[in-house]
C-alpha cells in the first residue's frame, strides 16, 4: 500500500504540469498539433487514475488546450469529478474548466446541481465564491430554476464578497429563468442601498442591464437612482446610473428635466473624462426626449457642444472619436449648434485614423445645407482623389451620394452640378459602387424633369467614352454606370443632340464584353434610339438616311443575337426581326417612324420602393379564407403551393414560387445534362461565338486602352463639377443683387418658381433659389397605402421574457397576504361563482348568526365614529396644506385636473393602510418627477398619499361624477356630455331594462325567500318610483384633449366610456366605449390597445399576443359616433385599477391619410366591480350581525339635495340597492363580482350625510367609500 | 456587459480567452482570428475602439482594445459599457492582474507596473504581484 503511494507520487513527478505543457508547445513549434495530440493522450491516461490531484492537473491542462481551440467536451465528466473535490485548489480548477467549456447542451451539467448547491451553502466563502463564478458561465434554465432560491438567500449573506457575486449572478439567472425576477426583485432593489460599495455597484449593474432592455418597467426606480447619483462618489457606479438614465429619459420627459441640473453640475465638476462623456451623452438623450418645446435648454446644448469640442480637439484619438460620436447624436435634434463647428469636423477628415474620418463623414451628412453642400462635397471630392485604392474611398463615395441624395435631394440647388459630380465619380478606379452611382443617375434623370436634357447629353458622352470603363478587370464595378447611361439615353432620346452618334456608340462591338444585363439594356435602348433617329430622318431627307440607319442595326445586332446571355439574345433577335421588317417597309417607301415610336410611347413613373407591399387589402377580400374547399390531408403534395398561395401575403408567395421554380429548373437541367451525356448524337456546344470574337481582335491587349485606364483622363465634353461651383456662386451672387434691387423697388414677396421640396429648407437658406425649375416627381404609392410596417423584435432575445411589470409586482407582493387569506376560505370562491344568489342565504349558511344585541354594535359604531371624526379633523388640516402645495405645482402633470378635490388618499390611508402605501409606491414617481427639489426621505413619505391623490384625477372622472346634467347645479357641462346625450338615453334605457330584469329576479328570490323566512321586507329596491329623478350618466370622458390638442386640433375624436361590472363571469368587466369622430375626415383602422397590468387584462381573441391591439370593428365618418365593447379580466378587485392604453387610427382626408394615436387611461373604480344586487332586510340584519364584516364610516358635509336623490345617486353610480328606508335613514346593499358584501347605512341631517359601512373586505370598502365621497363632493 | 475578454500576442496566439457567452470552440477561434485581424492592422496611434466585429454580437457591440508591447488586450462589450471606462479597466486592472497568469508563459514585457494607478480620478490599487 505504502509502496503504491510512493510509486504514485513518483509517477506524478514525471507528469507534466501546465507550465511543462506550455513550454512543450513552445518547443514544438513545427509539429505543434502532433505534440498536443500526444499530450491529450497523456491526459486521458491521467484522467483514468483515481488520484484526484492527477485528475485536477489533467483538467488544468485541458483548460489551457481548450483555450487554444481544442474540443475537450469528452472530459466533461472528469471536470465534474474535479469540481466535487473537497480541496479548494482542485475545486477551483474544476469550476474554471467548467466555466470555460460547459454550455446548455452539456449533459453532465444536470449532475452538478446538488454539488453546486452544496458548494453554495459551504461555510467557506471561497467555495461559495468559486461556485457562483463558475455557475455564472454555465447556468442553464434547469440550474437556474433549481438554484434560484439558494442564490437569493446568498444575496443577504453576511460577507459582502458573497453578496456581490450573488447579486451579479442573479442577472444570469433572470435570463435563464425569467420567473425568478418577480420574487427576487425586491431584494435586488434592497441591495441598491447596501452598505458595501461593491455590492451596491453590483446591484446597480444588474438593474441597469435589466432596465436597458425593458426600461419602462424600471421607471419607478428613478428616484432611488437619482438619490444614488447625487450621493455616490464611485465613478463606475455613476457611469452606469447615468447610462441608465439615458435609457429612461425617452420614456419620461419629466425625468429629463429633473436630470439636467445635476448632470450639468457633474459635467462642470468632474475631472474623469469617462464620466464627463457619459454625462454629456445622457444630457443629449434628455435634450432629444424633450425635443423642441424647451427653449431655455439652449444653454445645456451649448455646454455639451463646447465640451465635445474640447474632446474632439484633444490629442487623444479615443476622446476625439467619442466626441464625434456624441456630436452626431446632437446633430439629429440640434443641427444648428453642430454646424458652427464645421471647421473642426472638416479637419477631422484629414485625420490619419480611419475610424475618426468615418465618424466625421457621418457628421457631415447631417451638417449640409443648401448653402454649404457644394463646398462640402468639393472638399470630399478632394479627399476622394487623395484616398486612392482604399476602402475608405468607397466609403467616401457612398457618403457623398448619401449626403447629396438625403431627404429627397433637399439640399441640391443645382442638379447639373450633381450630375457632373456623379459623372466625375465614375472615373474612380476600383470602386465597388458603380451600381449606386447608376441608380442615382437613373433616379435624378427620372424624377427631375428639367435636368433630362443635360443628363442625356452627359450620358451620351459617357457612352461615347465607354471604353474608359470597360476592359480592365479593376474597373468592372464602374461599368454598371453604363447601364444607367444607356437607359437614360434611350428613354429620353428626344433630348439627344446627336442620336445617331449615340446609337453607333451603343452598337459598338466592344459592348459585347459588358455584363449581360447591361448588354440587354443596350439592345433595348438601341431600339428606342433607332425609333427617334428614324423620326428625325424621315422628317428631313429622303429615305436613304433612314435606310442606312436600319442597315446599321441589321449589321450590328447579330452580334447580340449570338450572345450567351438569354436576355440579350432574345431582345436582340426580336429587335433584329423588327428592324428587318421595317427595312422592308422602308424600301417600299412607307413611313414607319410614327409606328416605331409608338412601340416605346408613354412615360415611366417612379414607384415607391414599398408601394407593392403597401397596397391595402380591399374590403371584403379575405386572404385567409379558402377559395375552394381545403384539400384533404391525403391529397398529393403537388397541391401544397396552392395552399400556401392562398394563405400567405403576396410578397411571400412570390419569393417562394421563384424558389420552387429554381429548384425545378435545376432539376430539369440536371436531367437534361444526363440525357445529353448519354446521347451520342447530341452535338456538344462549341466555344461560344462571343468568345471567338473576343479573342480574334485581341481587344484586351491593346496597349492604348491600358494607358487610358491608369490615367484618369479629362474627357472632352465631360464637365468638371468645379465649374458648376463657380457658376453657381456667380448665379447666387447675381440673384442676390437682383433680389436686393427688387426688394428696394417693390418689397414684393419672394420669387415663385421654387420646387415644393425647397420650402422646407431652413430659414437661413431661403435666399438660395435653385438654378432651374425642378419638379421632383414624387414616387407613386397606391391609394390607402398603409404607412407603417412593423419591425418585429428579435424573438430569440432572452430579454423579452424579462419584460415584467415590476410596479405591479410590488403592488402584488404587498397584496399577496390578502390574496392568500382569501384562498384559505373556499366558501368565498364558491360564492363568487353564483354571484346572483341573495346574500342572505350566504350569510345564513356561513355564520351561526351571533346573537349579540344590535344596540351594542351600534354603540361601538358611534365610538368609532368619534375617533374617526378626530382623525378627520387632523387630516383636514393636512389636506389643506397639501392642497396648497398642489396648487403651487400647477398643472404640469396632468393638466386641467387642478380642480379635483383631494379626498381619496386621505381615506385610503385611514381605512386601509396597505393599499394606500401601494398606491404611493406607484405614483411616487409621478410626485417625485413633478417636484423640483431633491426629495429627502421625510418629504417622500409625506408626499406619498398626496401623490396618490394626484394620480387619481383620471379615476375621479371615471368614477362616475356625471353631475353635469343635474338641474340645481351651477357647474358647467362638458361639451361631450351634451353631444352624447343620444347615447346617454340609450344607455339609460338599457340600464332600466337591466333593472327590470333584476326586479324580476328579485321577485323570484323574494318568493323563494318568503317560503322559508316569514318576515316580509319593506321597500326593497331602488327609489326610482318615488319621484322623477334628475338624469344621470355613468359616461365620462376617457381621453382628455390634453394629448390630442397638440397633435391636431381639427380632428380629435372623443371617447367616452362606461365601466360596468358584468355578471357573466366572476372576474370580467366590460367596458363599452363610444367613439366619436369630431373632425371632418374619415377615421378608419382604429385599433384599441391596452397595456395589461398583472391584475387586469384585456381579453383578446385567441391566438393574439399579449401586446396586440384589438381592431375596432367599425369606421367613423365625420361627426358620427359608435360604440364598442371590450372585455377585461380582473383578478383582484379591492383596489381601483388604472390601465394605460392607446388608440391608433388613420385619419383619411381627400388627398392624404395620416396615422394618429390617442393615449388614454382607463380607470376601473371599485364601484365598477359592484353589482346591484337586491337584498332583504332580514338577511341584511343577519349579515350585519354575523360579525365578520369590517366597519368603516364616512361623513359628507354640505350635501344639498333631497335624500332620495342622494340614494338614487348612490344606487346609480355605485351600483347599490336600497334595502330599507325610514325617513332620513336608509340601508343599502351591494356585492362585488367576487362576492364581497357591502352594506351601507346612510343617514342625513341638515346637509350632513353620514355613511356607516360594513364589508368583509376593508380595502374594497375604503375605496368604495372614497368613490362615494367623490361623487358627492362634486355636487 | 462584457461579452468576452481576449488576450493574444502579436501573432494572434491566444494567451487568455474568456467568453461570457457560449461559443463552440471553432467559433471561439474564429472570433479570435477575426479580432486579431481587425486589431493588428491598426496603427498604435489610432483610437482604440472598433465597431463591427461580425462574429460576436452585432451592431450593438464594440471592440475596445489596448496594445502593450507584445500583447493585445481586447474587450468585446455592448453599449451599456462606458468606452473610456473599459479602457481604464484594461490599463489599470488587467495590465497588472494577468501579469501573473501571462508571465507564467514567460513572454510578457508589460510596461512598468505602478503600485497605484490614477486615471482621471479613477483610482486603482494594483495588488502586489508575486514575482515569478
Amino acid at each position: 500500500m505504502a509502496l503504491k503511494i510512493v510509486k504514485g507520487s513518483i509517477d506524478r513527478m514525471f507528469d507534466k504540469n501546465l507550465q511543462d505543457l506550455v513550454r512543450g508547445i513552445r518547443n514544438h513549434k513545427e509539429d505543434e498539433a502532433k505534440y498536443i495530440s500526444t499530450c491529450i493522450d497523456e491526459i486521458k491516461q491521467e484522467l483514468k487514475q483515481d488520484n484526484i490531484a492527477v485528475k485536477a492537473n489533467a483538467v488544468c491542462k485541458l483548460t489551457y488546450l481548450q483555450m487554444l481551440g481544442y474540443d475537450v467536451s469528452w472530459a466533461a465528466f472528469n471536470i465534474v469529478e474535479v469540481m466535487s473535490s473537497s480541496k479548494f485548489t482542485y475545486k477551483r480548477i474544476g469550476y474554471l474548466a467548467a466555466s470555460q467549456c460547459f454550455h446548455e447542451s452539456t449533459d453532465v451539467i444536470m449532475l452538478t446541481t446538488n454539488q453546486i448547491r452544496k458548494d453554495l451553502s459551504s461555510p467557506n466563502q471561497y467555495d461559495t465564491g468559486v461556485a457562483l463564478t463558475g455557475l455564472s458561465c454555465f447556468v442553464t434554465p434547469d440550474l437556474a430554476r433549481d438554484l434560484a432560491n439558494d442564490i437569493m438567500t446568498l444575496m443577504s449573506h453576511t460577507k459582502p464578497y458573497i453578496r456581490k457575486k450573488a447579486v451579479l449572478i442573479m442577472y444570469k439567472v433572470f435570463l435563464k429563468y425569467p420567473e425568478s425576477l418577480r420574487p427576487a426583485f425586491p431584494r435586488l432593489k434592497e441591495k441598491l442601498e447596501d452598505p458595501d460599495p461593491g455590492v451596491q455597484s453590483a446591484a446597480v449593474n444588474v438593474i441597469c442591464e435589466l432596465a436597458r432592455r425593458n426600461p419602462k418597467n424600471y421607471l419607478s426606480l428613478a428616484p432611488l437612482f437619482f438619490k444614488l447619483m447625487t450621493s455616490s462618489t464611485n465613478n463606475w457606479v455613476l457611469i452606469k446610473i447615468i447610462k441608465l438614465f439615458g435609457a429612461l429619459t425617452p420614456l419620461e420627459p419629466r425625468l429629463g428635466k429633473k436630470l439636467i441640473e445635476p448632470l450639468t453640475n457633474l459635467i462642470h465638476s468632474t475631472s474623469a473624462m469617462s464620466l464627463l462623456y457619459e454625462c454629456v451623452n445622457t444630457v443629449i438623450a434628455v435634450l432629444i426626449s424633450l425635443s423642441s418645446g424647451m427653449p431655455n435648454h439652449s444653454a445645456s446644448i451649448q455646454l455639451c457642444v463646447q465640451k465635445l469640442r474640447i474632446l474632439i480637439e484633444d490629442s487623444d484619438q479615443n476622446l476625439k472619436y467619442l466626441g464625434l460620436l456624441a456630436m452626431s447624436k446632437i446633430l439629429k435634434t440640434h443641427p444648428k449648434s453642430v454646424q458652427s463647428h464645421k471647421d473642426l469636423i472638416l479637419q477631422c477628415l484629414d485625420d490619419k485614423d480611419e475610424s475618426i474620418r468615418l465618424r466625421a463623414l457621418d457628421l457631415l451628412y447631417g451638417m449640409v445645407s443648401k448653402k454649404n453642400l457644394m463646398e462640402i462635397v468639393k472638399k470630399l471630392m478632394l479627399h476622394v482623389d487623395k484616398a486612392e485604392g482604399t476602402t475608405y474611398r468607397d466609403e467616401l463615395l457612398t457618403k457623398i451620394i448619401d449626403i447629396c441624395s438625403q431627404s429627397n435631394y433637399q439640399y441640391i440647388t443645382n442638379f447639373e452640378w450633381y450630375i457632373s459630380i456623379l459623372v466625375e465619380l465614375t472615373r474612380l478606379e476600383g470602386t465597388r459602387h458603380g451600381q449606386l452611382i447608376a441608380s442615382q443617375m437613373l433616379d435624378v434623370a427620372i424624377r427631375v424633369k428639367a435636368i433630362r436634357v443635360f443628363a442625356v447629353a452627359q450620358m451620351a458622352t459617357l457612352l461615347d467614352n465607354a471604353h474608359l470603363m470597360t476592359g480592365n478587370v479593376q474597373r468592372k464595378g464602374i461599368c454598371e454606370v453604363l447601364y444607367a447611361a444607356a437607359w437614360i439615353c434611350g428613354e429620353f432620346s428626344e433630348h439627344l443632340e446627336n442620336p445617331m452618334q449615340t446609337l453607333e456608340a451603343m452598337l459598338r462591338p466592344k459592348v459585347a464584353t459588358l455584363p449581360g444585363h447591361i448588354q440587354a439594356v443596350y439592345v433595348q435602348n438601341a431600339a428606342k434610339l433607332f425609333a427617334t433617329v428614324l423620326k428625325n430622318q424621315e422628317g428631313n431627307t429622303d429615305g436613304t438616311a433612314a435606310q442606312e440607319t436600319s442597315q446599321l442595326m441589321i449589321d450590328r445586332l447579330p452580334l447580340f443575337v449570338q450572345s450567351a446571355n438569354l436576355e440579350v439574345q432574345e431582345r436582340a433577335s426580336c429587335i433584329l426581326q423588327l428592324v428587318k421588317y421595317i427595312q422592308k417597309l422602308q424600301q417600299k417607301d412607307v413611313e414607319v417612324a410614327e409606328e416605331v415610336i409608338a412601340l416605346f410611347a408613354g412615360e415611366l413613373n417612379p414607384v415607391a420602393p414599398k408601394a407593392q407591399k403597401k397596397v391595402p387589402v380591399p374590403e371584403g377580400l379575405n386572404l385567409d379564407a379558402w377559395i375552394n374547399e381545403p384539400p384533404s390531408e391525403s391529397e398529393s403534395e403537388d397541391e401544397q403551393p396552392k395552399a400556401i398561395f392562398a394563405k400567405e401575403e403576396p410578397k411571400h408567395s412570390r419569393a417562394r414560387h421563384t424558389e420552387v421554380d429554381e429548384k425545378e429548373l435545376a432539376k430539369r437541367r440536371e436531367v437534361r445534362k444526363q440525357e445529353q451525356a448519354n446521347n451520342p448524337f447530341y452535338i456538344k456546344a462549341s466555344p461560344s461565338s462571343q468568345k471567338v470574337y473576343q479573342e480574334a481582335p485581341g481587344v484586351e491587349h491593346i496597349p492604348v486602352v491600358q494607358i487610358d485606364l491608369s490615367v484618369p483622363l479629362k474627357v472632352p465634353g465631360l464637365p468638371m463639377s468645379d465649374q458648376y461651383v463657380k457658376l453657381e456662386e456667380e448665379r447666387r451672387q447675381k440673384e442676390r443683387v437682383e433680389k436686393k434691387k427688387k426688394e428696394k423697388k417693390k418689397r414684393k414677396e419672394k420669387r415663385s418658381g421654387r420646387g415644393k421640396k425647397h420650402d422646407s429648407g431652413p430659414e437661413s437658406e431661403e435666399d438660395i433659389t435653385p438654378a432651374h425649375m425642378v419638379d421632383i416627381v414624387t414616387e407613386e404609392m397606391p391609394e390607402n397605402a398603409l404607412p407603417s410596417d412593423d419591425d418585429d423584435k428579435d424573438p430569440n432575445d432572452p430579454h423579452k421574457a424579462l419584460d415584467i411589470d415590476l410596479d405591479n409586482l410590488v403592488e402584488m407582493a404587498a397584496r399577496r397576504p390578502l390574496a392568500d387569506s382569501e384562498k384559505k376560505l373556499p366558501v368565498r370562491s364558491h360564492r363568487a361563482a353564483e354571484a346572483l344568489k341573495s346574500p342572505a342565504e350566504d350569510a345564513e349558511a356561513e355564520s351561526p348568526a351571533s346573537q349579540e344585541p344590535k344596540k351594542k354594535s351600534s354603540k361601538e359604531k358611534r365610538e368609532k365614529k368619534k375617533d374617526k371624526d378626530g382623525d378627520r379633523k387632523k387630516s383636514k388640516d393636512e389636506k389643506k396644506k397639501k392642497k396648497h402645495k398642489r396648487e403651487e405645482k400647477g398643472e404640469d402633470l396632468l393638466g386641467g385636473q387642478a380642480d379635483e378635490p383631494v379626498v381619496q388618499s386621505e381615506e385610503t390611508r385611514e381605512v386601509a393602510a396597505p393599499p394606500a402605501s401601494n398606491a404611493a409606491e406607484v405614483s411616487d414617481l409621478d410626485f417625485w418627477l413633478s417636484n423640483a427639489p431633491v426629495p429627502s426621505n421625510a418629504q417622500e413619505k409625506e408626499a406619498a398619499p398626496l401623490a396618490a391623490a394626484e394620480a387619481a384625477p383620471v379615476p375621479e372622472t371615471a368614477s362616475g361624477p356625471a353631475p353635469d346634467s343635474e338641474p340645481d347645479e351651477p357647474k358647467d357641462t362638458e361639451p361631450e356630455e351634451t353631444k352624447s346625450s343620444k347615447h346617454k338615453k340609450k344607455k339609460q334605457k338599457k340600464e332600466k331594462e337591466e333593472k327590470e330584469k333584476k326586479k324580476k329576479k328579485k321577485h323570484h328570490h323574494h318568493h323563494h325567500h318568503s317560503d322559508g323566512g316569514g318576515e316580509e321586507s319593506v321597500q326593497n329596491g331602488t327609489v326610482e318610483e318615488e319621484e322623477p329623478l334628475p338624469p344621470m350618466s355613468n359616461y365620462c370622458l376617457l381621453a382628455e384633449n390634453s394629448y390630442i390638442k397638440m397633435v391636431k386640433i381639427t380632428f380629435s375624436p372623443t371617447k367616452e366610456n362606461d365601466i360596468q361590472g358584468n355578471l357573466q363571469d366572476g372576474s370580467q368587466v366590460v367596458v363599452s366605449i363610444i367613439f366619436e369622430n369630431k373632425c371632418d375626415n374619415f377615421l378608419k383602422s382604429m385599433e384599441f390597445n391596452v397595456l395589461d397590468s398583472l391584475n387586469s387584462k384585456l381579453q383578446r381573441p385567441e391566438g393574439s399576443g399579449p401586446h396586440d391591439g384589438l381592431t375596432v370593428p367599425f369606421q367613423l365618418p365625420p361627426g358620427v359616433s359608435n360604440e364598442a365593447r371590450f372585455v377585461f379580466t380582473v383578478q383582484s378587485i379591492v383596489m381601483s385599477q388604472k390601465l394605460k392604453g392607446t388608440l391608433t387610427f388613420i385619419e383619411k382626408s381627400e388627398d392624404s391619410s395620416t396615422h394618429e394615436k390617442l393615449d388614454f387611461k382607463l380607470h376601473f373604480t371599485c364601484s365598477s366591480y359592484l353589482i346591484t344586487t337586491p337584498c332583504y332586510s332580514d338577511a341584511f340584519a343577519k349579515l350585519l350581525e354575523s360579525g365578520d364584516l369590517k366597519c368603516s364610516s364616512v361623513k359628507l358635509e354640505g350635501v344639498n339635495m333631497p335624500f332620495h336623490h342622494l340614494l338614487a345617486r348612490i344606487c346609480f353610480h355605485h351600483h347599490f340597492s336600497v334595502v330599507e328606508r325610514v325617513d332620513s335613514c336608509a340601508s343599502m346593499y351591494s356585492r362585488s363580482i367576487q362576492g364581497h358584501h357591502v352594506c351601507l347605512l346612510v343617514k342625513t341631517s341638515a346637509q350632513t350625510v353620514t355613511i356607516d359601512a360594513k364589508c368583509d373586505e376593508p380595502t374594497l370598502l375604503g375605496n368604495v367609500l372614497d368613490e362615494i365621497k367623490q361623487t358627492f363632493s362634486q355636487c | 456587459m462584457i461579452k468576452a475578454i481576449l488576450i493574444f500576442n502579436n501573432h494572434g496566439k491566444p494567451r487568455l480567452i474568456r467568453f461570457y457567452q457560449y461559443f463552440a470552440e471553432e467559433m471561439q477561434q474564429q472570433i479570435i482570428r477575426e479580432t486579431f485581424h481587425l486589431v493588428s492592422k491598426r496603427d498604435d496611434n489610432v483610437c482604440n475602439f472598433l465597431e463591427g466585429g461580425s462574429l460576436i454580437g452585432g451592431s450593438d457591440y464594440k471592440l475596445i482594445y489596448r496594445h502593450y508591447a507584445t500583447l493585445y488586450f481586447v474587450f468585446c462589450v455592448d453599449s451599456s459599457e462606458s468606452e473610456l471606462g473599459i479602457l481604464d479597466l484594461i490599463q489599470g486592472g488587467l495590465s497588472a492582474a494577468p501579469a501573473r497568469a501571462v508571465s507564467a508563459v514567460k513572454n510578457m514585457n508589460l510596461p512598468e507596473i505602478p503600485r497605484n494607478i490614477n486615471i482621471g480620478d479613477l483610482n486603482i490599487k494594483v495588488p502586489s504581484l508575486s514575482p515569478f
